[in-house]
């Protein structure tokens, strides 16, 4: 089956000499919900922005669905569906013709436009909003009319950098809902997020770009089965003055309250409470120091900073 | 895309253009059609009466071909260098860029959005004319065929103009300091047979001369210059402008990293 988006030997070097991207290689399924991580100035948008016809690559190949963007532009430019990390639509036009408009640069007839134009605002609870200035918008709005925009001409590939950045809890689980939903019905979704929580919770695969270079590309799943230790946080009763005596498990405590202790995958939860209830402490409650992909995440930069070092 | 998709994606870029400039009305149609009626009512009655006849009419007759010409000139060239500068600096330009629409599209649509401006104003400051001077038009085609050519020749020029510039100030510099000294000495109020022979020739560098020339030979039938020569060099001005400005959106100047 072709490749939604398939990414060969990509570069980029700035102007400035700065090497964005050092000749990487990347496929996404059809169907896929895909997370391109990284840290701040790995390559994500620069990736993002040679794919979406915003930055001119150095070197390197994109197909979408099998069209090249070198030779088949306008047919890959079809498939495509963009939502920036920034706003970038005319903050003096009404919501509805900003939406009306982007359907007409894909050539969709204003009668199709105004229904599909309905269709999505209403979706994403702008409907009210149609005939406000867009500038008056919230952000979180802004970002919802960025993503209405992007679907007016049914994209197969909806690409959304930082789609959720800046939005409040409530609203960041409608959009992941509304997301999933189109991704079921068959939309391609690939995503930059720095909420790993985000990656984790909606993606099946996933690439990390650190320095310009793919350090890790797989399933979710398959990463998540890298990590050996999580690290736990319980809310214990009585207060303790000293680290209780947990055999195999390393802890310390951050106050009187609180211990944390560190889990093998292997070791399990169960023995960590017996021996917490041998010596009558109570847990009232618990959770994970950080987000599990999120340590996975950590490491691998880490350790892709000690090789970029060494090279 | 195909011929019918094209054609809806250009006529978006005009429309996009003309709402934009019907809406801040106040800004684009307003202040010309009051520049000019002072212009009338100052050079053309005022001083005008004082000064007799010009090129064998009178004066007020003299300036109107040119007055109409300054605002298509300066509002074709202000429309499309102000809004695609501003589709730039707001990074709207991108909506353009990650859809299919082919360069020579999006470059014609806004230079259609410019020639509607120009000729819009164009239209204002004529009828206001009227109010001040019977206008008979003597060669109609010359007369419509300078104008459509000038706007777009203009349009084109404020397009490279917002291609390259970096802040709003870019975008005043070359109407303040070569389009409007241009337009005046380009024989808006005066037939250059009143300068000296050196001068003459020093004028006839000047292409807004022959635009302006060329349109008051539509209307008044008297020209200073030859009129196949002004519309050969209008085309080639035109024909150039347009295939530099499709190479930098070809080559994403100041739009793409």
């Amino acid at each position: 089956m072709t490749a939604a988006l398939s990414i060969r030997n990509l570069s980029k070097t700035y102007d400035n000499g700065f090497e964005a991207l050092k000749g990487i290689s990347l496929e996404v399924e059809q169907g896929d919900f895909f997370a391109l991580l990284g840290p701040n100035g790995a390559g994500k948008s620069t990736t993002l922005g040679i794919v979406s016809s915003l930055v001119n690559k150095s070197a390197g190949e994109v197909e979408v669905f099998g069209h090249s963007l070198d030779r088949d532009k306008a047919q890959a430019k079809m498939c495509l569906g963009v939502v920036p990390q920034e706003f970038n639509f005319n903050q003096f036009e009404k919501v509805a013709d900003i939406v009306i408009t982007q359907a007409g640069y894909y050539g969709i007839p204003q009668a199709v436009a105004r229904e599909r134009a309905e269709f999505y605002l209403k979706k994403l609870g702008l409907w009210d909003k149609r005939n406000q200035v867009s500038r008056m918008l919230s952000g979180g709005m802004k970002r919802r009319l960025m993503i209405a925009r992007a679907l007016v001409h049914e994209p197969r590939v909806l690409i959304l950098d930082e789609p959720t950045a800046g939005v409040d809890i409530e609203l960041r689980r409608s959009m992941w809902s509304f997301l999933r939903e189109i991704n079921a019905a068959g939309t391609t979704i690939i995503l930059t997020t720095h909420y790993l929580e985000e990656a984790e919770s909606l993606c099946r695969n996933i690439a990390i770009i650190d320095h310009g270079r793919i350090i890790q590309n797989t399933s979710v799943r398959a990463l998540l089965q890298q990590l050996n230790t999580e690290t736990f946080i319980l809310d214990i009763d009585p207060p303790q003055q000293g680290v209780p005596a947990l055999n195999g498990y390393p802890a310390k405590l951050d106050d009187d309250h609180t211990l944390v202790v560190e889990v093998e995958k292997n070791q399990g939860l169960s023995r960590l409470f017996r021996e917490l209830a041998e010596q009558r402490i109570e847990v009232r409650s618990m959770r994970n120091k950080a987000n599990r992909l999120e340590e996975l995440f950590v490491s691998l930069v880490d350790k892709n900073l000690a090789g970029e070092a060494t090279r | 895309m195909n011929s019918r998709e094209l054609f809806i994606a250009f006529w978006t870029i005009v429309v996009k253009e003309v709402r934009r400039f019907t809406r801040i009305w106040p800004q684009t149609l307003l202040p010309p059609a009051i520049t000019m009626t002072l212009y009338f009512i100052i050079f053309g009655n005022l001083i005008g009466s004082r000064i007799g006849e010009m090129g064998g009419f009178d004066y007020m007759e003299y300036i109107v071909p040119g007055l109409i010409m300054m605002s298509v000139i300066t509002n074709s060239y202000g429309n499309v260098v102000s809004s695609f500068y501003g589709t730039k600096f707001q990074r709207h330009v991108e909506e353009m860029l990650v859809s299919p629409i082919p360069n020579w599209v999006i470059l014609s649509g806004y230079v259609i959005g410019g020639v509607a401006r120009g000729l819009g104003v164009g239209l204002i400051v004529t009828l206001l004319s009227l109010f001040f001077t019977d206008l008979q038009v003597h060669h109609l085609f010359v007369t419509v065929f300078t104008v459509l050519l000038t706007s777009i020749l203009f349009s084109l020029g404020g397009f490279i103009n917002a291609v390259f510039a970096n802040s709003f100030d870019d975008i005043s510099i070359v109407p303040t300091f070569v389009l409007t000294p241009l337009t005046y000495l380009g024989g808006v109020f005066y037939s250059i047979e009143l300068l000296p022979d050196f001068w003459q020739g020093v004028s006839m560098l000047n292409p807004i001369l022959y635009m302006v020339n060329t349109f008051r030979y539509g209307i008044l039938g008297v020209s200073d210059i030859s009129i196949v020569f002004a519309f050969g060099m209008l085309l080639c001005f035109i024909v150039a402008l347009f295939s530099y400005s499709l190479f930098l959106l070809q080559k994403g100047k100041g739009i793409r990293a």
